[in-house]
């Protein structure tokens, strides 16, 4: 019985909360770009971004991942690019198109803003590279949260699909 | 009536309390009954634990098949088989709705009884489950790589599939047996001449050792009499298959008198080795047959339906030592094979005692011709000959026997409403439990192969009364876990279950799990309105049909604007999920599409269609929360006027 007395407490608490707020709301109706109340714990405004970050250039991360180190051959192997194509246009097309932004970036001229193992851990293990890489966490907020997909590429897969992106 | 049933319950406490008391005194928990054992620790499975083995529990009437986790009861999936099932689009969609259709057309429901998995050497392999759908009779193979239906076989001359769907132990054979007997070929003639002229179709399904696919090999034309369950014979009986009978009076009217009056019934020992090789030499007669072979096929995702027009039947009397009876008393239910293959239990519901036969003594009776008569020119051996043993007054209306593989069996006895246990060569009953209410079959994992999991029971029973709260007068149908690990059955669960549970098969988890498949490749879609690469998605139009080829992946559908489409086209969304990860299934619904929605698995294509009625623009929508953008995975379709002269056209974003 104690403990009915104490729940109807809380709910009655709880209501009157709730039906304060709802009068604050009444006040302030469709006003967008309201100033924080003062009760409300003022955030810091982030810094504004000069570049956003499917721009920034960052040929130093080489993010979070199976791929350690990958060295890139000078010259582009035309083969391999041919079918980085083909697994490209099944695998990740629907999301990304050559060169314009769509759901996410594009992936002309990433090896100039990218390390080839980022690339590589971005499309291997998407999941690992939003909890972990800064960068990967700034452009899943940028692509409004739409997370990178793992399509389970294998890894002879993706290689492929990098030396594809070095013909755009 | 309450207050029987109060005391009744009172009872069953009581004596609960009483048994317990006893059982705790041996282990010395001086009684403190039910409170004192770890129940719920043995049936806790922590949050991300697995179970330990699969249940595969029949879904009687609903038509389905169950998987349920054991020990904790938690039910993990409904694999739709013979019904329709809007939530995954079975039976709805266009690539499944080939596997519904019969002899008699598109069959939307059946009644499912008893499953079956697939065995190699006699043991469990866990490649397939069979079940039997009993009222438009047919068998299907349910592919326990992916946990979905893979084939559906329809069995002609066939009526009520009962004593079905069976394994022999290397899955050389799935049988069906008829449990009520027709005119073969049907015709038209009076229901009172039945007797003498009403048949009983016993089928042999063939099962592809690679495949799986079944053939009707051939069917064996039995005397009309109503044939109820069956079992395989294993190890040395291997090669023989038992079927109970009962209706030998072959009555064709109220059979619950009429049906009851002998004495005996019969367990048909069927020589199926023997009938194989007559029919590998050309035996059998080939009949006209109707009958639909419904094939699924997980590359195409596409089922197809093949109508078959003759069968091959079997005349007992032309295989001579094919075929015997061994009378059993009294309209037996179960026909159980112990995992040695020594003894065939015969389940007689009507009797007071339990009957077991000797495989040795059968046989023995055979070559020394001991013989009581016959029946239809099929000889009957004497009762005494082939007797091992009777289990002496176990309870009352024994259904259904299975073995713990360490000597004991285990018998439902519907009336009395119990589990019995007792030990096969001895016949003592060394334990009993109540069930809660009314059990039909039992479950040991593994327990109907040579090589039996005897931890757990699992008793379905047919009536839950008072043990779950009320749901109106339909109440849940359930299930009940015992551990039989000890010298006492303990019951440490009761779990609902879909539908009427028939009956189960269980195997251990890790036999299956790894095989599961966790997703489709996109690489390997051969289904004929798939979309493989983004770009080729599009809408088509012929005539007044619209073919859409779309694409999923979170969190859009491509093409999600569509334009052109006119009141009295007929729209067909051919949708291909792009996905290639575990569990990112897709989901889509048209609105005011006389259909269900599709439940897309990566890499899969399905299809529904639908036929717009109204001018204007309807939206469409993904139904399986994808991701966090899932809200935003919709479309629309402009529907003009059936003379308008709107252009196709499609799009996705800006392009």
């Amino acid at each position: 019985m104690k403990n009915i007395m104490k729940s109807l407490a809380a709910v009655a608490i709880l209501t009157l909360i709730s039906c304060g707020g709802k009068e604050e709301k009444k006040k302030d109706s469709i006003q967008i770009g309201q100033k924080p109340t003062a009760t409300e714990t003022p955030k810091e405004e982030p810094a504004v971004t000069e570049t956003k970050p499917s721009e920034t250039i960052d040929l130093t991360n080489k993010g979070v991942g199976p791929i350690k180190n990958l060295e890139l051959p000078a010259e582009i192997d035309q083969a391999m690019a041919a079918k980085g194509m083909e697994v490209y246009k099944t695998k990740c097309m629907a999301c990304h198109k050559p060169d314009k932004k769509f759901i996410g970036p594009a992936p002309k001229d990433i090896l100039k803003r990218r390390t080839p193992e980022w690339i590589m851990n971005m499309i291997l293990d998407p999941e690992d590279m939003i909890q972990k890489d800064p960068l990967a966490k700034a452009l899943l907020i940028e692509f409004n949260g739409s997370p990178m997909a793992n399509q389970n590429l294998t890894e002879e897969e993706a290689r492929q699909v990098l030396e594809y992106f070095r013909t755009l | 009536m309450k207050r029987t049933i109060n005391i009744l319950v009172s009872l069953i406490m009581v004596a609960g309390l009483v048994s317990c008391n006893n059982g705790g005194d041996k282990k010395g928990n001086k009684g403190k009954g039910g409170l004192a054992t770890n129940a719920a620790e043995k049936v806790y499975v922590a949050p991300g634990e697995h179970d330990e083995f699969y249940a595969f529990i029949s879904g009687g009437f609903s038509g389905q098949l169950s998987v349920y986790g054991l020990p904790s009861g938690r039910l993990f999936k409904v694999i739709p088989v013979f019904s329709q099932d809007a939530e995954k689009a079975w039976g709805y969609n266009e690539e499944t709705k080939p596997m519904l259709e019969t002899s008699y057309g598109f069959v939307p429901w059946d009644d499912s009884h008893h499953p079956d998995i697939s065995q190699t050497n006699g043991e469990l392999d866990g490649r397939w489950v069979f079940i039997n759908g009993n009222n438009t009779p047919r068998i299907a193979r349910i592919d326990l790589t992916t946990f979905e239906t893979a084939e559906i076989i329809e069995v002609p001359n066939s009526a009520g599939n009962h004593s079905s769907s069976f394994i022999t132990e290397n899955t050389e054979y799935v049988v069906a047996g008829t449990r009520f007997s027709v005119p073969i070929p049907q015709r038209d003639m009076p229901i009172k001449d039945y007797k003498g002229n009403f048949k009983g179709a016993l089928s042999f399904i063939s099962v592809d050792p690679e495949s799986g696919r079944m053939a009707i090999k051939f069917q064996l034309m039995m005397p009309g009499f109503d044939y109820d369950l069956s079992h395989p014979g294993r190890d040395k009986s291997h090669g023989w298959f038992f079927f109970t009978t009962y209706n030998t009076e072959e009555a064709n009217t109220l059979l619950e008198v009429n049906a009851s009056q002998n004495d005996k019934d019969f367990i048909a020992a069927v020589n199926w080795k023997k009938i194989e090789e007559y029919v590998n030499n050309g035996g059998g007669i080939k009949v006209p047959a109707k009958y639909a072979h419904n094939v699924y096929d997980d590359e195409t995702h596409t089922a197809t339906s093949t109508m078959m027009n003759e069968v091959l039947t079997v005349n007992p009397l032309d295989v001579p030592g094919a075929v015997y009876f061994l009378p059993t008393p009294k309209s037996p239910h179960g026909c159980d094979v112990d995992p040695t293959g020594e003894y065939i239990v015969g389940n007689g519901k009507l009797s007071a005692d339990l009957t077991v036969h000797s495989f040795t003594k059968m046989l023995a009776a055979i070559e020394n011709k001991k013989f009581d008569g016959e029946a239809y020119g099929i000889p009957i051996l004497k009762f005494e000959d082939v007797l091992a043993g009777t289990v002496k007054q176990p309870g009352l209306g024994p259904l259904h026997t299975e073995f713990d593989g360490k000597g004991n069996a285990y018998t439902t006895f519907f009336i009395s409403s119990e589990v019995v246990k007792w030990k096969v060569g001895t016949w003592e009953v060394v334990d009993r439990q109540p069930a809660y209410y009314s059990v039909g079959h039992g479950m040991i994992p593994g327990g109907n192969s040579r090589k039996p999991f005897g931890k757990y029971f699992v008793s379905m029973n047919k009536i839950t009364k008072d043990r779950y709260l009320p749901t109106g007068p339909e109440v849940t149908q359930s299930a009940q876990l015992y551990d039989i690990s000890g010298d006492k059955m303990e019951l440490l669960l009761d779990f609902p279950t879909i539908g009427e549970p028939h009956y189960a098969a269980g195997i251990p988890a890790d036999i299956v799990a790894k095989n599961s498949r966790q997703i489709f490749k996109l690489a390997e879609n051969k289904h004929p309105y798939a979309t493989i690469s983004d770009g080729g998605a599009r809408v088509e139009r012929k005539g007044n049909e619209v073919h859409i080829y779309m694409t999923m992946i979170r969190s859009h559908f491509n093409p999600d604007n569509i334009e052109g489409v006119k009141v009295g086209d007929k729209v067909f969304f051919h949708v291909t999920n792009h996905e290639q990860d575990y569990d990112v299934p897709h989901g889509i619904s048209m609105i005011g599409a006389n259909t269900s929605e599709l439940l897309i698995m990566p890499g899969q294509t399905e299809t529904f269609v639908w036929e717009p009625k109204q001018v204007g623009v309807w939206p469409f929508y993904c139904t399986d929360f994808c991701s966090a953008l899932h809200q935003e995975m919709q479309g629309y379709i402009r529907v003009s006027p059936a003379n308008s002269s709107t252009e196709l056209k499609w799009s996705l974003g800006e392009d």
